[in-house]
């Protein structure tokens, strides 16, 4: 959809991430997904009386991480409040979250936007809260079921100044957060699961206009294509009343995908509503600047960096480098097989080609890779030396894969797959199909190149793909020019 | 200064909080409530334009807890307090979006 002429939209992004930590951020209770309903809230995560909190270091180690990664201020003091409201998915009556002193401050992410520019989207902040629980609407008639344990799970709420001027660019920065995150594994990304969900607050104003617009907010939008019709539709919605002369209110919306609508669940509540104050039951937090600068340490090289790494040391295509940089485990074993093969270009066609079409066609993570790098790397090797051929090298990737063998340079030894370099074995075979073949030999030697191909061909054949391809290549020819 | 609670917000307030009023008590009720609410009134009245906030009473800092599960959860003693708990499910009245 492309924007009405004279209307300009504004969009702000709230992103909240699970953190994928193995306990919950308040409590001892386990945060593992799909488990029995309420198996897994305990006393402190239903809010019984006399019940206190305790704050897991985790989810502060996590928070650090992210925000250190979008070059944020990490606030080493920071305070837990209180935000009141009653729903029955939040068994104490308030989520326990940070208001005033959040723990990241600023920051930016960069994305693409359409026309292939670069374009920054400024971080207001990044706060820790807890997540809720959930509601089982339809099991029982004239009730709604709750069940808590999600009630607890850490979540990291990430807050984008309004620089998002339409979906496309939403899309762009929601996945370059999803991307980030997993990239960081702070949080598994896994959208189905309801790890990242995003809230859209979108306003939009006449093209002269200077003041944002009044705004919606559209509230847990759990995927990309629900975010970016959410946005269509809302702005559509919000140009036809201003363009009918009506007025906006600010409001709480829900995205109804099958009716492809935003519906009003509410008017807008401001802070005041929430009722918030400092959370009697926790004390401040302050976080060491040694915390803080060990983690900076640990910091693994990020995406952005390591694409360019990739381009600028080891002259990947952009393509190539931005894939190999954006998942941090194959980043980790390309560069693994890149140490063992010593070859960046080819080590980038094996890994993006090869071997990431077996792994989507077996559904599996590079995690899950029966290859090591290094052994994708020694087979590398064995090409570049001039061991094997690339078609031979086809088969011994096949044999790593079914795990038929280990080491790539066994396997050819053990099958005698040996490139056949001698020129002298190669070249009767060239002198009897040129002699078999007078017609082709005479077109070659007049300039048709393409039956080069013809007799390299054939020769790889002879030789069940042993022959060095380029060495054939060499030797035809000669034997064509002296003839 | 004027009771900001009479006998029909506090009828009202037991209502809404499901806490029904002992009977002869209502009096008593009335009059702490209101106590309560003079003494809010008289704390607003300080300026305290020039003091910082108090985060916390304890000039302390928060010690953190490693990420371990520690608990063990027995869903139907914490469930027995629930007024409808079925099928692992705590229910309440139809909630509508």
């Amino acid at each position: 959809m492309s924007i009405p002429a004279g209307w300009q939209i504004d969009i702000g992004l709230e992103i909240h991430a699970q953190l994928n930590t193995r306990s919950k951020i308040f409590s001892g209770a386990s945060t593992l997904f799909g488990q029995p309903p309420n198996s897994q809230a305990c006393a402190i995560d239903l809010g019984m009386p006399g019940v206190l909190p305790s704050v897991n270091a985790e989810v502060f180690k996590k928070a650090v991480q992210f925000g250190l990664s979008i070059g944020a201020r990490i606030n080493q003091e920071s305070r837990f409040d209180r935000k009141n409201y009653f729903y029955p998915d939040l068994p104490k009556g308030y989520q326990i979250t940070q208001m005033d002193h959040p723990i990241v401050l600023g920051g930016e992410i960069t994305i693409q936007t359409s026309d292939a520019t670069d374009k920054i989207i400024r971080i207001t902040r990044a706060h820790l809260e807890e997540d809720a629980g959930k509601s089982v609407h339809d099991f029982k008639p004239g009730h709604t079921g709750i069940d808590l344990n999600r009630a607890g799970t850490p979540l990291l709420e990430i807050v984008s100044e309004p620089d998002i001027k339409n979906a496309a660019e939403a899309v762009a920065y929601a996945k370059a957060i999803h991307q980030l995150l997993t990239y960081l594994e702070v949080c598994d990304g896994n959208m189905a699961e309801g790890s990242l969900r995003f809230d859209a607050n979108i306003s939009v104003r006449r093209q002269d206009a200077e003041t944002l617009g009044t705004r919606s907010e559209i509230k847990n939008l759990n995927s990309f294509r629900f975010l970016e019709q959410a946005i269509h539709f809302e702005t559509e919605r919000q140009i036809s009343v201003l363009e009918a002369g009506g007025t906006l209110i600010q409001d709480t919306r829900l995205f109804d995908p099958d009716r492809h609508e935003t519906r009003s669940m509410r008017s807008k509540e401001t802070a005041t509503d929430y009722r918030y104050f400092p959370e009697p039951d926790l004390l401040p937090v302050l976080l060491t600047a040694e915390f803080i600068e060990e983690i900076q340490a640990q910091l693994p090289e990020l995406p952005g960096t390591r694409a360019q790494r990739y381009q600028t040391m080891h002259e990947l295509s952009a393509s190539d480098a931005v894939l190999l940089s954006q998942d941090r485990r194959l980043g980790d074993y390309f560069d693994e097989v890149l140490t063992f093969s010593g070859n960046a270009k080819s080590a980038a066609n094996w890994v993006r080609g090869d071997l990431l079409s077996k792994l989507n066609e077996h559904e599996l993570g590079i995690a899950a890779c029966p290859i090591s790098p290094k052994h994708l790397g020694e087979m590398i090797q064995l090409i570049d030396q001039g061991v094997i051929s690339g078609k031979i090298a086809k088969e011994v990737f096949a044999a790593l894969w079914s795990k038929q063998t280990e080491s790539a340079g066994d396997y050819v030894e053990k099958n005698q797959l040996e490139q056949v370099s001698d020129a002298s074995a190669i070249e009767p075979l060239i002198d009897a199909l040129i002699a078999e073949n007078p017609k082709q030999a005479a077109d070659l030697r007049a300039g048709k190149d393409k039956l080069l191909g013809f007799f390299v061909g054939k020769v790889m054949q002879a030789t069940q793909g042993k022959a060095n391809p380029k060495q054939v290549n060499d030797l035809i020819r000669q034997k064509l020019s002296k003839a | 200064m004027n009771d900001l609670v009479n006998e029909t917000t506090l009828v009202e307030l037991s209502t809404l909080a499901a806490l029904p009023l002992e009977p002869g008590k209502s009096k008593a009720t009335l009059d702490a409530l209101n106590e309560v609410l003079a003494l809010v009134g008289q704390m607003q009245s300080l300026d305290v334009a020039n003091v910082r906030p108090l985060a916390h009473p304890l000039e302390r800092h928060q010690s953190l807890r490693a990420d371990s599960v520690t608990e063990t959860i027995n869903p139907s003693a914490l469930s027995q307090n629930a007024p409808l708990y079925e099928a692992s499910l705590y229910f309440v009245p139809k909630v509508i979006e």
